[in-house]
C-alpha cells in the first residue's frame, strides 16, 4: 500500500464519520417539509449524541456482559466499515483483494453481537425484534452478494475500492449502465432495509410490537445508545456512500471538485430517503420479505444478463 | 303485568313501574330479546332500602327501549353462555356484589376492587395486593407459542393497560386484556350521601377526559329529568355542537395517529394541527379545551352568542376544505390502503353477538346511532349519517370516522345557522329529585353509546347511579379483532377502535 495518501485518506474518513449525523439532520428536514412542519435543527442528531454521552447508562440485573459488548461492536464494525471506503473517488485507508466479503461479514458480525445483546435481556419483545431483523438481513445478504458477483464480473476485481477506481469501474456512466440502474434500484432497497426505514421499519415510532431494529435496543442507554445511534449513522453513511460511487465516476482529477460532487449526491441520497418516507406507509409486516427479495430478483436478472455479455 | 316496560330516553318513570319478574322469566324475556336483535344498553344491580338486591336491565329493540328487573339471589344462572353481550356485565356485578352468575364460562374479576357488600370475593382476592392480584390469564400452551406481555405501563403516553398476547411466530392466536389501573370508584363518588348536587357534573364529565361532553350530557340529562328541568332550544343546540365539536376533535385525531401507526408521517402532522383548531373551538363556547363546564342541568352555564357563533362557523367553513385534503390524501395513498385494508376484521356476525357500539359497530354493519334511535339535544332536527364501507377492518373504522367528521361539520353548521341565543344559566341551587324514580340517559358520544341511569330512594336521594361507557361493549371487541393478526398489526387495530381506560375502569 501506498503510504503518501494515508493523511487524505485518513481526513477523508474522519470527514465522512463527522458528517454523518448531520446527513440524518436531512430525511428529518425532507420529512418535516412534506408534514408542513419546520423540522428539527440540522444538528439534531449531534445534540442527541451529545445528550447521550452525558448520560449514565443503566443496566438490567438479568443481563450479562454480552449485552455490554452489543453496542461497543456494533461501533467498532461500523468504523471498520468506513476505513475500506473510497470516498469521494480517494483512496481508501485498508483495500485488499477480496475486502468485500470481509466488510459484508463486518456489518454481519455487528448486527449478531446485537442480536446476542437484544436475547440477553430475555425480553419478548426484543426476541421478536431479533427475530425479524435477523431475517429481513438474512434476505437483503443475498441481494448485495449478488450485486458483489455481478460486480466482479464488470469490473475484474474483488477488491471494494477498485470496482469504482480500477480501468474497468463501475457506475453509471460506463457501458453497463443499464444493469447498474437495476443495481441502483436494488441497492437502495437494501439501503432502506439494513438501515430500518420506511417501508421495512419506522425509525419514528414507538410502538415496540411494530418494530424490527428499535426494539432490539429498547434496553440500551445512555453512552451505549450513544455508540448504537453513531453505528447506525455510519452504516447509512457506507450505505448511501456505495449508492454515490455508482451514480459518478469521481474522475474529475480535481479532489476539491469530486469532494463537493460527493456531498451533493449524498444530500441528494438521503433527500430522496426522506421522499420515499414521506409519501409511503409502512409494508405490513409479512410484506417486507416480499420488498427484500424484490431487490434480489432486480440484481439476478442483471447478472443473468451479463453471462450473455462477457461471453 | 308486562314484562318489559317501555321507556323513553331521558324521562323519569317510577320504580315501583318497574316489572318486577321472577328471576326464571327475566332470563327468558332478556334471552328472547337479545335473541331478536335486542342489545344490552344496562344490565346493573342495587341494592334498595330493605338490603335486597335487585337486578334491573336496560334493552335496546329497534328504536324502542324497555326496562326490566328482578330480585338477586346470592348465585344465578348465567345468561352468558347463551349470549355473550352478558358477559362483561355478569362480571361486573360479581365484582360489585359478590354475586356468582354459574357457568359463565369467563368469570374474572373487572376492576380489581372489593365488592360493595363486604361479601366472600368471588375471584379469591386480597386487595391489599397491587392489581392484577391472582388473574388467571388464559394461555396457550406448546413449543411453538410465545407470550409477549405489553404493559400495563406502555412507551406511548396513553392511559395503563395490560395485554397479553399468545402468539405462534407473529401471528396471533389470543389476546386478552386486562384492565382496572384506573379504577377511581365514579360511581361510588357520584352516589356519595349528603353532597350537593352541584358536584357531581364536575365527576361525570372526569369519567372519561375525551368524553367530557358525553358523559356530562347523559348525566345533566338524567338529573334534567329526574329535577323538572327545562333546557332551552338555544341552550339544547350548543350542547349538540358541543358534542359534535367533541367528536370531530377526537375522530381527526385518531386518523392521524393511524396514519402515524403506519409512518405515513404528512395526515399525522396536519390532522395534529386541525385537532387544535377544533379544540380551540370548544375553548371559545366554555373556556376549556375539551368542553368542561359547559352543560349543566338546565343548560350551559356559559352564553354563546351570536359572535362566538360567528367564530365556530368562520373557522368550519375555512378548515373543511383541508379535512377533505388531508383525507383524500391519507385514503387515496395506496400504501395505506394496503395496511388499512383486511386488517383486524371483525365481521358482522362477531359484532352483532359481542353488542358493538359506535363507530367499531357501524364499521362491521350495525347501523345503530343513538343521534338517530333516541334523539336528544337538538338531533330530532338533524339528517342522519350514512356509512358506504362496512367491512369490519381497520379500513371501515377509518372511513367511517371520515364520514362521521364531515357529517359534524355540515350538522354543526346547520345548527348555528338557526337564529337562537344560547343563554347561560344561573349557578344551580340544589334541586330536588323526584323519590322512587328510575330514569335512563343514551347518548351517542363519539366513540358510540353513553348511557347513565340513575334510582332515586324514598328521599329522593341518589340511591344508585349506574355509567356505561361504549368501551365496556368494545374491548372485547378490539380482543377479538387480533385473532390470527399479525402481532405488529396490534397498535393499528388498536388505535382504530381508540377504546377508553378510564371509562371502562370508572
Amino acid at each position: 500500500m501506498d503510504p503518501t495518501f494515508s493523511f487524505t485518506s485518513f481526513l477523508s474518513v474522519l470527514t465522512a464519520f463527522t458528517m454523518a449525523p448531520l446527513f440524518m439532520g436531512v430525511i428529518l428536514k425532507v420529512k418535516a417539509f412534506f408534514s408542513g412542519k419546520q423540522g428539527p435543527p440540522w444538528l439534531i442528531k449531534y445534540y442527541t449524541l451529545i445528550k447521550l454521552l452525558k448520560k449514565g447508562s443503566v443496566y438490567s440485573t438479568s443481563t450479562t456482559f454480552v449485552f455490554k459488548l452489543g453496542p461497543i461492536i456494533s461501533f467498532v464494525t461500523a468504523i471498520m466499515l468506513l476505513l475500506f471506503f473510497p470516498f469521494a473517488g480517494l483512496k481508501p485507508v485498508l483495500s485488499f483483494h477480496g475486502d468485500v466479503v470481509m466488510l459484508f461479514y463486518l456489518l454481519s458480525l455487528g448486527r449478531f453481537f446485537t442480536v446476542l445483546a437484544a436475547l440477553d435481556t430475555a425480553s419478548p419483545f426484543e426476541g421478536m425484534g431479533a427475530a425479524r431483523e435477523v431475517f429481513f438481513s438474512a434476505l437483503a445478504e443475498a441481494t448485495v452478494f449478488v450485486i458483489l458477483a455481478l460486480f466482479f464480473r464488470l469490473s475484474g476485481s474483488l477488491s471494494f475500492a477498485e470496482y469504482f477506481t480500477g480501468s474497468h469501474a463501475v457506475n453509471l456512466w460506463s457501458e453497463s449502465a443499464a444493469l447498474i440502474f437495476l443495481v441502483l434500484i436494488a441497492l437502495f432497497i437494501v439501503l432502506l432495509t439494513e438501515n430500518s426505514r420506511v417501508p421495512v421499519d419506522d425509525p419514528a415510532t414507538h410502538l415496540e410490537l411494530t418494530m424490527i431494529h428499535e426494539v432490539m435496543i429498547l434496553d440500551h442507554s445512555g453512552p451505549d445508545l450513544a455508540l448504537i445511534e453513531m453505528g447506525a449513522f455510519c452504516k447509512m453513511l457506507f450505505y448511501s456512500s456505495f449508492i454515490s460511487c455508482l451514480l459518478f465516476p469521481f474522475h474529475t482529477g480535481n479532489p476539491f471538485v469530486n469532494v463537493i460532487v460527493f456531498f451533493i449526491i449524498m444530500t441528494l441520497i438521503y433527500a430522496g430517503i426522506g421522499l420515499v418516507e414521506s409519501i409511503t406507509a409502512r409494508y405490513k409486516m409479512d410484506m417486507v420479505p416480499n420488498f427484500i427479495l424484490t431487490s434480489f430478483a432486480l440484481v439476478f436478472f442483471a447478472t443473468i444478463l451479463t453471462m450473455e455479455f462477457v461471453q | 303485568m308486562d314484562k318489559l316496560l317501555q321507556i323513553q330516553n331521558g324521562q323519569a318513570v317510577s320504580r315501583s313501574d318497574i316489572p318486577d319478574l321472577n328471576f326464571h322469566d327475566f332470563r327468558k324475556t332478556l334471552l328472547n330479546e337479545t335473541r331478536n336483535n335486542g342489545f344490552i344498553v344496562q344490565f346493573f344491580a342495587y341494592e334498595n332500602e330493605q338490603d335486597i338486591l335487585k337486578l334491573v336491565t336496560v334493552i335496546r329493540s329497534g328504536h324502542k327501549l324497555y326496562v326490566t328487573g328482578c330480585s338477586l339471589a346470592e348465585e344465578y344462572p348465567s345468561l352468558t353462555p347463551e349470549c355473550e353481550k352478558f358477559h362483561m356485565f355478569e362480571r361486573e356485578i360479581a365484582e360489585q356484589f359478590g354475586v356468582r352468575p354459574k357457568d359463565h364460562p369467563w368469570l374474572k374479576m373487572v376492576r380489581y376492587h372489593e365488592n360493595y357488600r363486604g361479601k366472600e370475593d368471588i375471584f379469591g382476592n386480597d386487595y391489599s395486593v397491587d392489581i392484577p392480584g391472582n388473574y388467571p390469564y388464559f394461555a396457550v400452551e406448546g413449543d411453538s407459542i410465545h407470550e409477549v406481555a405489553v404493559g400495563p405501563v406502555h412507551a406511548g403516553i396513553i392511559e395503563p393497560g395490560h395485554f397479553r398476547f399468545q402468539c405462534a411466530g407473529e401471528e396471533v392466536l389470543n389476546l386478552e386484556i386486562q384492565l382496572g389501573y384506573q379504577h377511581r370508584g365514579a360511581e361510588k363518588l357520584l352516589e356519595q350521601k349528603g353532597q350537593p348536587l352541584n358536584r357531581l357534573p364536575i365527576i361525570a364529565e372526569s369519567i372519561a377526559g375525551d368524553t367530557a361532553i358525553g358523559h356530562g350530557l347523559c348525566h345533566s340529562q338524567a338529573i334534567e329529568a329526574l329535577a323538572g328541568l327545562e333546557v332551552a332550544e338555544g341552550s339544547k343546540i350548543i350542547r349538540s355542537v358541543a358534542l359534535e365539536l367533541e367528536r370531530i376533535a377526537n375522530h381527526i385525531g385518531d386518523l392521524g395517529a393511524l396514519s402515524g401507526d403506519v409512518a405515513f408521517t404528512p395526515p399525522l402532522n396536519y390532522f395534529g394541527r386541525i385537532r387544535g383548531e377544533f379544540l380551540n373551538l370548544s375553548l371559545t363556547m366554555a373556556g376549556n379545551r375539551f368542553g368542561k363546564g359547559l352543560v349543566r342541568p338546565g343548560g350551559v352555564s356559559f352564553p354563546v352568542l351570536a359572535e362566538h357563533r360567528k367564530i365556530i362557523c368562520d373557522k368550519i367553513a375555512d378548515e373543511t376544505p383541508g379535512i377533505a385534503n388531508v383525507c383524500d390524501l391519507l385514503f387515496s395513498a395506496h400504501t395505506v390502503l394496503a395496511r388499512f385494508e383486511h386488517t383486524g376484521t371483525v365481521p358482522l356476525n362477531i359484532a352483532d353477538r359481542l353488542g358493538l357500539v359506535g363507530y367499531s359497530g357501524r364499521a362491521s354493519g350495525l347501523s345503530y346511532d343513538a343521534r338517530v334511535a333516541y334523539p336528544t339535544e337538538a338531533y330530532a332536527m338533524v339528517e342522519a349519517n350514512t356509512n358506504a364501507r362496512t367491512t369490519g377492518d381497520v379500513c371501515s373504522r377509518a372511513t367511517v370516522r371520515r364520514e362521521e367528521i364531515m357529517h359534524s361539520l355540515r350538522t354543526i353548521t346547520e345548527l348555528l345557522a338557526r337564529d337562537i341565543d344560547a343563554e347561560a344559566i344561573p349557578v344551580p341551587s340544589s334541586h330536588s329529585l323526584v323519590p322512587d324514580s328510575f330514569v335512563v340517559t343514551i347518548n351517542e358520544a363519539w366513540r358510540g353509546e353513553v348511557s347513565h341511569c340513575l334510582l332515586t330512594d324514598r328521599d329522593g336521594t341518589i340511591l344508585r347511579y349506574k355509567i356505561k361507557d361504549p368501551s365496556f361493549h368494545n374491548w372485547t371487541g378490539l380482543a377479538m379483532s387480533l385473532r390470527n393478526q399479525g402481532i405488529s398489526d396490534f397498535p393499528l387495530c388498536n388505535k382504530s377502535f381508540n377504546l377508553s381506560y378510564c371509562g371502562f375502569d370508572l
